[in-house]
């Protein structure tokens, strides 16, 4: 909602500065966004007048001038005005100046051989009048040559954000009464109005009782023998400060209305109505030519002002063709109603149409201000255009009855923290135009029908701090003090394996929860899409349901910047579900290229399942998942490589799955063209990490270490080549667990010497006991049982 | 001159010229061996007058000592030049890179929303969280913005099917309601979390970070209100004191609602927060309306406190100086090496919330 001081004080009688005004409207919620001089723009045009006109030497139709703005200087200035004469007073626009009309930004340019510095302006390049013929003729403005023309007769702009509750501030007298609540000046009273009506209204109103009737007052007037024109050049420079285009004295009337007293109001040309008026429901498929001159096509239900004939307009949002005021309207129907807000938002939002008006009943438009607009309109209209009005008409009651409400002081101090007296309560809501009884223990106050906001005691209490200033409420500092945990276990595992994932080298990225359909399928094949029903481009089509996506999307395109040898993860949500809940939150990471690369020290190889591996386990073992407790299985995914991925899951392979790792399938590698071919990924799954039910106090055991010597034997097996090393090494570990402390294979060999179908698994064991220092006869007896064991379970013999 | 002094003047003599381990090891076996001088000497002992035996045995283990402690002296410089010699050899040039690895790092995100979780822990908040899609009821209706109120224009909402029935959440407000549909007052939580909005421009993403905080008691007020946003800016932004305005604005589910800047001057092109004669708008506030209560199944006559609303994103970008949203979002590996966090910097009371 734009505003300018003048237009202000034209309803606040006031001594403050623009400043102090602007300062309190934002202190009251009336946030001044912006505060621009009368638009940059326009104050580039100056008040200049023509020292001497004479021909183009190359152009008859053309002058060449020479002007003054009241420097020293003249300016040369080519213009092709037939009254651009010696001694005119005008208006003169320099070059950088954009003409209001054209949107074209002046330049020094050569007319016909002859350089011209900015032009002399026409009314309607100014938009200030349709009259093009010839430019302005300022009569008498000698001493203001120099200045800006629209600077000092409009003032600034200022652009105040209404929140969406106080309609009642959208318009300019709205404002000043909140203003003058706060003592800054005094809201001037509305004048009465004094013109003759005589004759009645005869055009027939009727408002039917369908079932979703969106109008309850029609207020109407007819106006006849009007001469609608041109309006006043005060009327005209209202609106164009506020960026409305003039049009006709009788539509910037009701412009000017509507912005002035937040009443909109409507103006049919009398004698296109088809006999008589009336308010109903649309029937669906009706369709009829509105003012921005499109077509709308309605549905059953809309409320419509119509004719006997045909529907004439969107009450409350837009009026029609057939009906329009033109400068040849003779006879008017002006209309003043009150529209449902919901009635109103539920039509525009169905044909998309935004108005000022629709912006204003679906907020809720003061139902009682009807009459006062048929006033203020019809005084205006006759003053400007002539003609006689005829008495109000006055279709349908407002329903909505007065809100009372019951009102006890001391919850304002409840609730804010500070007292405020009775005295002030009064004054204030007062101002504001709240009426009130006082009773025993509270009072009753009667709300202002422009109020639609406020509704119970909170509300009220809104407006009396608001009004009082925020900055009267007494800071209470917290206190330092702690009963409940910060965070549960899930909370604390996702900020650890953040951390402990980018200790790991990986960089965390944050991506969009929705992801490109044609991505995700290659990530989640056969799980069913998750489609955003408006989405913000059609590739981001899709809840993702992999956190593989986003990432692999991401990777890819540093990669194309050059940088291939990257680790990313992120960790959020993914969705198997459109339900609330369905989702949950995985850590996934991506990791791409070499380990190496270009290093003099390091031998440059691929990174490989086991590196990826490495980090998941790493990463399982920090989140708290003991080591023994992690069973690694192949079983995969198929957005991995089937022979280089696996899971692994917690104690068993019925266990709850923990994490799938290993390389990403070189089909989706292939299919989203990656320039580093070599990428392996993992996906951790938090909430299947079990939360301990004790704290490490309380289960670590007490230290024992061993005093006895520790052994170690190599073995080396012939196994089955399919036999799984990892089941292998289980298999060594649980022989003996008091004897045997460690096991790790360190080398594997398929080839010469070795049968096809084999494999030769070299494998270290550590030997240890708590009570004695194990001997060669203890240890050949060991070594013994583990070959036996391994011989029996698996069928592997030791290699000669 | 007596043997042993003969003994020992060779043995003097000797001893200075050994130049190897080799040549040491002679000398040890001559004075020292089976038949070596010394050796011999001490198989006399027992063929002496017992008289003399103690003396002479005396001056012998006094030579003997001083002879074993020079070839311990000269085994060690052997010992010292050999290393030094090899060490000569060995010099590598230590300016040269080290094995590559890659630095990980934190998102700014992350970092932030960490910093404020132990900002609100210090003062008993709980962290809470809801999911991304939210119901209709949740998002809107229960926090008092009913069907076909103009207040939901303000948020371009994202919805997962044609009936408008299931959407992301636009804001982390819904929350408020899971957390008061799930327990019993008093409530005091935080809620970071992710909210989309489906807008997108230069200061716009379709996703964003939202911090919500709500504390709900018997005596809760305004003044409590104030205090705590108070608290959380100074920590926050790491400075003694903050020029704060409360500003009165209008959100459907706090009545009264406020918005708050804080105080802002821009030096040498940085933007210093808490002084200076800007204002800049950094979150919405109020008391919770008591609707909203009612919804949340909570009693409006016995509970009340305040909830706020913040950008965490935001926050970021004025804490560090980041100038453009979109990129938060855009996983380019320069941009998260320059923006991220060291992993180990974890943000606490006790260390303090950032370097």
């Amino acid at each position: 909602m734009i505003i300018t001081l003048p237009w202000l004080k034209e309803h606040l009688k006031t001594d403050a500065k623009e400043n102090e005004i602007v300062e309190r409207l934002t202190s009251i919620g009336l946030e001044v966004e912006s505060i621009k001089e009368n638009s940059e723009e326009l104050s580039k045009f100056k008040i200049a007048k023509i020292i001497k006109a004479e021909k183009h030497p190359n152009a008859d139709k053309l002058k060449v001038c020479d002007v003054t703005i009241g420097g020293k200087e003249t300016l040369k200035v080519v213009c092709g005005a037939s009254n651009a004469r010696d001694g005119l007073i005008t208006i003169y626009a320099p070059p950088g100046a954009v003409i209001p009309k054209t949107k074209f930004e002046l330049k020094i340019a050569k007319i016909r051989g002859v350089e011209s510095k900015g032009m002399l302006c026409s009314g309607s390049e100014l938009n200030l009048s349709e009259d093009s013929e010839g430019i302005i003729e300022l009569n008498g403005k000698e001493k203001e040559i120099g200045k800006s023309y629209f600077k000092n007769k409009i003032g600034k702009l200022i652009d105040i954000a209404i929140t969406p509750n106080r309609p009642d501030c959208l318009g300019v007298r709205g404002i000043a009464r909140d203003l003058s609540s706060t003592g800054i000046g005094k809201l001037k009273s509305v004048k009465k109005k004094k013109f003759k009506q005589t004759s009645n209204q005869n055009i027939k109103i009727s408002i039917t009782k369908d079932k979703h009737q969106g109008c309850h007052i029609f207020g109407s007037c007819y106006i006849k023998n009007i001469v609608n024109k041109e309006s006043p050049k005060w009327l005209q420079e209202k609106l164009l400060t506020i960026g409305l285009k003039p049009i006709s004295a009788v539509v910037d009337i009701t412009n000017y209305v509507m912005f002035d007293l937040n009443r909109p109001l409507h103006a049919y040309d009398a004698d296109k109505i088809d006999r008589e008026i009336i308010v109903r429901d649309s029937k669906d498929g009706e369709e009829f030519e509105a003012l921005d001159n499109k077509k709308y096509k309605l549905k059953k239900g809309m409320c419509v002002i119509s004719d006997k004939s045909s529907v004439l307009g969107l009450g409350g949002i837009i009026g029609g063709i057939k009906t329009s005021t033109e400068l040849n309207t003779k006879n008017l129907l002006l209309e003043s109603a009150y529209f449902l807000p919901s009635s109103i938002r539920k039509t525009s939002r169905e044909l998309t149409i935004d108005t000022d008006a629709k912006y204003r009943f679906e907020r809720g438009i003061d139902p009682n201000s009807v009459l006062e607009g048929l006033e203020v309109a019809t005084e205006l209209i006759l003053k400007i255009c002539g003609g006689q009005a005829s008495k109000f008409s006055i279709t349908g009651k407002n329903s909505q009855k007065n809100k009372i409400i019951k009102f006890d002081i001391k919850n304002f101090e409840n609730l804010i923290g500070i007292p405020i007296s009775t005295n002030e309560v009064q004054k204030i809501l007062s101002s504001l135009g709240f009426t009130f009884k006082k009773e025993k223990k509270h009072i009753n106050v009667k709300i202002p029908s422009w109020r639609p906001d406020v509704n119970q005691d909170v509300d009220l209490i809104e407006e009396l701090i608001r009004i009082k200033g925020f900055k009267n409420i007494k800071q209470i500092d917290p206190e330092r003090k702690r009963e409940n945990e910060t965070l549960n276990f899930k909370q604390k595992l996702f900020h650890l394996s953040q951390r402990s994932l980018a200790s790991k080298g990986y960089l965390e990225s944050v991506t969009w929860s929705f992801t490109d359909s044609k991505i995700d399928n290659q990530f989640s094949k056969g799980e069913k899409e998750i489609t955003i029903f408006n989405p913000i481009s059609s590739d981001l089509d899709v809840l993702r349901r992999s956190i593989f996506s986003n990432l692999a999307i991401y990777l890819k395109k540093n990669q194309d910047r050059g940088y291939e040898d990257l680790s990313l993860f992120e960790i959020g949500p993914v969705f198997f579900g459109k339900n609330p809940g369905e989702q949950q939150i995985i850590a996934g990471a991506l990791k791409s290229g070499k380990v190496g690369r270009k290093s003099w020290i390091e031998k440059e190889r691929n990174i490989d399942v086991f590196d990826i591996k490495s980090d998941v386990i790493k990463t399982l073992i920090e989140l708290g998942v003991s080591e023994q407790n992690l069973f690694i299985s192949d079983i995969t995914k198929h957005c991995y490589h089937p022979g280089r991925s696996g899971s692994i899951t917690l104690k068993s392979e019925k266990g709850p799955h923990l994490a799938y790792f290993g390389e990403i399938h070189p089909a989706i590698i292939k299919k989203l063209d990656f320039k580093e071919p070599n990428v392996y990924g993992f996906e951790i799954f938090l909430k299947n990490i079990p939360e301990p039910s004790k704290k490490i106090r309380q289960t670590k055991k007490s230290f024992q270490p061993s005093d006895f010597q520790k052994s170690q034997r190599d073995f080396a097996f012939v196994i089955d080549k399919i036999f799984k090393i990892g089941l292998l090494e289980k298999i060594i570990k649980e022989i003996d667990t008091s004897i045997i402390k460690e096991v790790s294979t360190f080398d594997v060999y398929e080839g010469e010497n070795i049968p096809k179908d084999k494999k030769s698994v070299a494998i270290n064991v550590t030997l240890q006991s708590t009570n004695k220092t194990l001997n060669e006869k203890d240890l050949d007896q060991i070594s013994q049982k583990i070959i036996d064991t391994v011989n029996n379970k698996t069928g592997a013999t030791i290699r000669s | 001159m007596s043997d042993l002094e003969k003994i020992s003047s060779i043995f003097n003599a000797k001893i200075d010229s050994v130049k190897t381990k080799e040549d040491l090891q002679i000398i040890k076996t001559e004075f020292f061996g089976k038949n070596g001088q010394i050796t011999n000497q001490f198989k006399t002992l027992g063929s002496l007058q017992p008289e003399k035996r103690k003396e002479f045995a005396s001056n012998l283990n006094k030579i003997k000592d001083d002879l074993t402690s020079q070839i311990e002296q000269k085994d060690f410089e052997l010992s010292n030049a050999e290393i030094n010699e090899k060490l000569k050899n060995e010099k590598v040039d230590v300016t040269l890179p080290i094995r590559p690895f890659q630095q990980g790092k934190i998102h700014p995100v992350s970092q932030v929303i960490d910093e404020i979780s132990s900002i609100f822990s210090e003062i008993g908040f709980s962290v809470a969280e809801g999911p991304d899609v939210e119901t209709e009821y949740n998002n809107f209706t229960a926090l008092n913005t009913p069907k076909d109120h103009p207040a939901r224009d303000m948020h371009d909402t994202f919805y997962l099917e044609k009936n408008k029935k299931l959407l992301l959440r636009t804001h982390t407000s819904p929350v408020q309601i899971r957390t008061m549909l799930g327990g019993k007052p008093p409530f005091k939580i935080i809620v970071p979390g992710r909210t989309y909005r489906c807008d997108s421009d230069q200061t716009h993403a379709p996703m964003f970070h939202q911090l919500e905080g709500l504390h709900i008691d018997k005596k809760i007020t305004m003044g409590h209100l104030k205090g705590c946003l108070n608290y959380f800016i100074k920590e926050f932004f790491e400075v003694k004191n903050v020029k704060m305005r409360f500003r009165p604005s209008h959100f459907p589910f706090t009545e009264p609602s406020a918005e708050v800047d804080i105080g802002y001057k821009i030096e040498n092109e940085k933007i210093i927060i808490g002084d200076g004669d800007k204002w800049l708008e950094i979150l919405g506030c109020g008391m919770v309306h008591p609707n909203v209560l009612k919804n949340a199944k909570v009693d409006p006559k016995k509970y009340q406190g305040f909830a706020f609303g913040m950008g965490i994103d935001r926050l970021a970008m004025l804490k560090y100086g980041i100038n453009d949203l979109r990129a938060f979002f855009e996983t380019d590996y320069r941009w998260l090496s320059h923006f991220g966090f060291d992993p180990l910097d974890v943000p606490t009371n006790y260390r303090g919330l950032s370097k």
